[in-house]
C-alpha cells in the first residue's frame, strides 16, 4: 500500500499528476479552496489558530487531529457556517467569508448523513438541482447517473429509515456530488459505521472520488484511515496545523512530536543536540551518540530535542550490530503477539522505553522478558524533532 | 419473597412490549383491572347516556327521561333551526380561529425552539399563562378590553359578536398550538436545515420543503387539538359573544332552562362521531408513517 521509505511522497504527487491529468486543465499547483491566516475563536476559545493553507483540484485532502482540534471548524468555515473571525476562506480565487451557504458550490456530507427522512432517495438527491433551478430533463438525468455511481440505482424509491447505514452514506455521497461542487466536504463521514463496512466505504470513497474527479476534504481522527485514504493530510492539534503533506512525509518525516505520536507508533526518545554540520546532527540520546538527519535548520548544538524511531525501523539481534545509525543495548520488557508482529517493549539501560515491531524475518530465537538484545537502526530511519512542551495522545 | 421467586415472578411479569408490571400476583391484577374498568366507566358514562337519549322519543320539552326507543330525531337531525345556526357559526369561528392561532402558534413554537433571543424565557412562562389562568379571569378580562374606553382613543371599538370571539379564542389557542408545536419540536434534527441550504437552498425553500413537511404532523395534531377547544369552549365566549351572536354551547346552556330538544343529543353525538374518526384516522396515518419512514 505505502510505497518504500526511501521516496517519500512519490504517492501524494503522482495521485495529483494523475487527476490533473483526467481534469484536463488542472495544474498541480491549481488551487481550489485557500485558508488564508484563519482564526476562529468563540469566546475566549480559540478553535482554529491562524491556519493558512491551500487544497489542490482533484486531490484527496484530509484534516486530521483529535477531537477539538479545529478541524471541524475549519470544515464548517469551507462550507459556510461558521464565519472565520479572522483572515479569509477563498473559493475559486474569490473570498466567500461572507458569504452564506447557499450560495457556496462545496457541498458536505454530515457525520449523520442528515438525509431528508420524509423523501425518497431520488428525492433526497434531487434536492440540490431542484433548489438551484437546474432543468427538469438534466436534473433526472444527472440523479440517475449519480446514483448508478453510488450504486443505489434500484433503491430509488425508497426512504432513508429503509435502508441500512452504508447505503445511506451513498445517498449522502450522491447528494452532495450531483451539483458538481468544486469540493466535497466529509466531516468523518465513516464514523458512525462498523469497522468492516468502513473498509469497505474506504474503498468505495477513493473509487467515487477517482470517478467523478472531484476535490474531497475529509475530516477524521481516525489516523489510518486519513493515511490510506489521502493524497495529502493536514494534522492538526489545539487549533493549529502542525504538519501538511503526504501520508508518507507525515509519516516518516513528522514535523513534530505531536505528529510523531499521533500518527502510528512512535519511538520518542529524548536527546541533547552535541554537534549540528548541516545535513546531519549528532545526539547523546539513550547513553549513546549517534548521527541523525536534520530537517529543520534552525537546531543548534546543545538543544534539547527528541528523537524519533517508527517500530518497524527497529532492527533486534543478539549480537552488536554493524550500521552507521544508532546500536544500544536494551533488556526485553514485554511481548505482545499481534499477528503479523510482535510488539516488543524493550528498555535501554538508562531507563528509556522502546517499542519494535519483530517479524518472522527479523531472525531472532524465541524472546522471553529479560532478554538482553542489541537494538539498531540506520541513520535515515531517525528523525529529529524539536523537544515539545505539549502533550500528545497515548495512540 | 425469596430472591429466586421474585427473579421468576419479574421475569413471567414482563409482557411482550417489554414494560414490567407490578409483582402483585393474580388477585392484585384483578383490582387493579376492575378499578381501571370502573375509572374508564365513570369516563363513558355521560357521553353514552348522550348517544343514548338521542334514541330517545322525550314527553314534554326536555329530553331528560327515557321513554321509548325512534329514530326520528336521526331524521331530523336539523329540526331546531337557531341550534343549527349555533353549530354553524361554531364551526365558523373554530375553522378561523384555528386556522390563525396554527399559523401564529407554530411561529412562536418555531422560533422559541430555534433561536435564543432577548425574552424568550418569558415569553415561554406568558404561554403558559392562557391555560393556567381561570377562563373565567380571561372572559371577564377580555369583556373589559373590548368595552374598554381606552380603545375608542385609537378609533377601534368592538361590537361585541362574531369578532371579538375569534379574537378571545385565538389568544388561547395560540398558546395550546405554541405548546404543542414546540414539544414537537424539542426532538427536531436542525442540522437538516444546514444540510438543505449546503445543497443551495435559500432559507426559504429550506423552511416549506424541508422544515415544515416534517414538523406538519405536530402542526395538525395542534390544530385539531384547536379545533376542538374552539367548539368546545363556553365560559370565555359566554363573556365575549354579545346578546345576539351565539355559539353551539351558549346556546344549548341558554336553552336547557326552557326546553332540551333531543337534537342537541343527535348534534352532540354527531360531533363525537366525527372527532373519534379523526382521532382514528390520526393515529392510524401516525402509525403507517412510523412503520414507513421510521419518523
Amino acid at each position: 500500500m505505502r510505497t518504500g521509505p526511501g521516496q517519500p511522497g512519490a504517492r501524494g504527487g503522482d495521485r495529483l499528476n494523475e487527476s490533473g491529468a483526467q481534469a484536463g486543465t488542472a495544474r498541480n499547483d491549481d488551487v481550489v479552496i485557500e485558508i488564508r491566516h484563519v482564526s476562529k475563536r468563540f469566546g475566549d476559545f480559540v478553535a482554529v489558530d491562524d491556519a493558512d493553507f491551500g487544497i489542490l483540484r482533484g486531490e484527496f485532502f484530509s484534516m486530521l487531529g483529535p477531537s477539538g482540534c479545529g478541524k471541524t471548524t475549519t470544515l464548517r468555515m469551507i462550507a459556510g457556517f461558521e464565519q472565520p473571525t479572522e483572515g479569509e476562506v477563498r473559493l475559486d480565487g474569490n473570498d466567500v467569508s461572507r458569504v452564506p451557504p447557499y450560495r457556496r458550490n462545496v457541498n458536505t456530507v454530515f457525520q449523520r448523513y442528515e438525509l431528508f427522512p420524509h423523501m425518497t432517495v431520488y428525492d433526497n438527491v434531487a434536492f440540490g438541482p431542484r433548489s438551484t433551478k437546474v432543468p427538469k430533463p438534466e436534473i433526472a438525468e444527472r440523479v440517475r447517473s449519480m446514483l448508478e455511481v453510488v450504486r443505489l440505482a434500484d433503491l430509488a424509491h425508497r426512504k432513508p429509515a429503509q435502508l441500512s447505514g452504508g447505503q445511506q452514506q451513498r445517498v449522502a455521497l450522491a447528494r452532495a456530488l450531483v451539483n458538481y461542487p468544486s469540493a466535497l466536504l466529509l466531516d468523518e463521514p465513516l464514523g458512525a459505521l462498523d469497522l468492516k463496512l468502513r473498509q469497505t466505504m474506504q474503498i468505495e470513497l477513493k473509487r467515487i472520488q477517482r470517478e467523478v474527479g472531484i476535490t474531497f476534504v475529509f475530516v477524521t481522527h481516525d489516523q489510518e484511515e486519513a493515511l490510506t485514504m489521502s493524497d495529502r493530510i493536514a494534522v492538526m492539534n489545539e487549533g493549529r496545523v502542525e504538519q501538511i503533506g503526504t501520508p508518507e512525509e507525515i509519516y516518516h518525516r513528522p514535523a513534530s512530536v505531536f505528529v510523531a505520536g499521533f500518527i502510528g507508533v512512535a519511538n520518542l526518545i529524548p536527546a541533547v543536540v552535541a554537534s549540528a554540520d548541516g545535513a546531519t546532527a549528532g545526539v547523546d540520546a539513550a547513553g549513546r551518540r549517534f548521527p541523525v538527519p536534520i530537517t529543520d535548520p534552525a537546531v543548534r548544538t546543545g538543544d534539547a530535542a527528541v528523537v524519533m524511531v517508527r517500530p518497524e525501523r527497529l532492527h533486534l539481534s543478539t549480537t552488536v550490530p554493524a550500521t552507521d545509525g544508532a546500536a544500544v543495548e536494551v533488556a526485553v520488557a514485554d511481548l505482545t503477539f499481534q499477528g503479523p508482529v510482535v510488539r516488543t517493549a524493550l528498555r535501554t539501560d538508562d531507563g528509556t522505553d522502546l517499542v519494535a515491531h519483530v517479524g518472522p524475518e527479523d531472525e531472532l530465537p524465541m524472546l522471553r522478558p529479560g532478554d538482553r538484545l542489541w537494538a539498531s537502526w540506520e541513520p535515515d530511519a531517525a528523525c529529529l524533532l524539536r523537544a515539545a512542551p505539549r502533550n500528545f495522545p497515548d495512540e | 419473597m425469596t430472591g429466586a421467586m421474585s427473579t421468576r415472578s419479574r421475569r413471567r411479569d414482563r409482557s411482550r412490549d417489554g414494560t414490567v408490571m407490578s409483582p402483585g400476583g393474580r388477585a392484585g391484577r384483578r383490582v387493579v383491572n376492575l378499578a381501571a374498568a370502573a375509572g374508564l366507566l365513570y369516563l363513558f358514562l355521560p357521553i353514552f347516556v348522550i348517544v343514548a337519549f338521542s334514541f330517545n322519543a322525550p314527553v314534554g320539552r326536555f329530553n331528560a327521561v327515557w321513554n321509548r326507543f325512534t329514530f326520528d330525531n336521526w331524521l331530523n337531525p336539523f329540526a331546531d333551526e337557531a341550534l343549527v345556526d349555533a353549530l354553524l357559526l361554531s364551526l365558523r369561528v373554530a375553522a378561523i380561529s384555528t386556522i390563525v392561532a396554527t399559523v401564529l402558534g407554530t411561529f412562536l413554537a418555531i422560533a422559541l425552539v430555534r433561536y435564543r433571543f432577548r425574552g424568550g424565557e418569558g415569553i415561554n412562562f406568558l404561554l403558559v399563562l392562557p391555560l393556567t389562568a381561570p377562563e373565567i379571569v380571561l372572559g371577564a378580562s377580555l369583556l373589559t378590553l373590548f368595552l374598554s374606553p381606552t380603545l375608542w382613543l385609537f378609533n377601534i371599538s368592538f361590537a361585541l359578536g362574531f369578532t371579538t370571539i375569534v379574537i378571545a379564542h385565538i389568544m388561547f389557542l395560540v398558546s395550546y398550538v405554541a405548546l404543542t408545536v414546540r414539544a414537537r419540536l424539542r426532538g427536531f434534527d436542525w442540522t437538516l436545515e444546514d444540510a438543505a441550504m449546503d445543497l443551495g437552498a435559500t432559507p426559504t425553500r429550506t423552511f416549506w420543503k424541508v422544515t415544515l413537511p416534517l414538523i406538519t404532523p405536530g402542526i395538525i395534531a395542534a390544530a385539531l387539538l384547536s379545533f376542538a377547544l374552539s367548539i368546545d369552549d363556553f365560559i370565555i365566549t359566554y363573556f365575549v359573544s354579545g346578546p345576539s351572536t351565539t355559539t353551539f354551547p351558549v346556546r344549548i346552556f341558554g336553552q336547557s332552562r326552557t326546553a332540551t330538544p333531543p337534537q342537541i343529543n343527535v348534534l352532540s353525538t354527531m360531533i363525537l362521531i366525527v372527532s373519534v374518526a379523526i382521532l382514528a384516522v390520526g393515529t392510524l396515518a401516525g402509525e403507517r408513517r412510523r412503520r414507513r419512514t421510521g419518523l
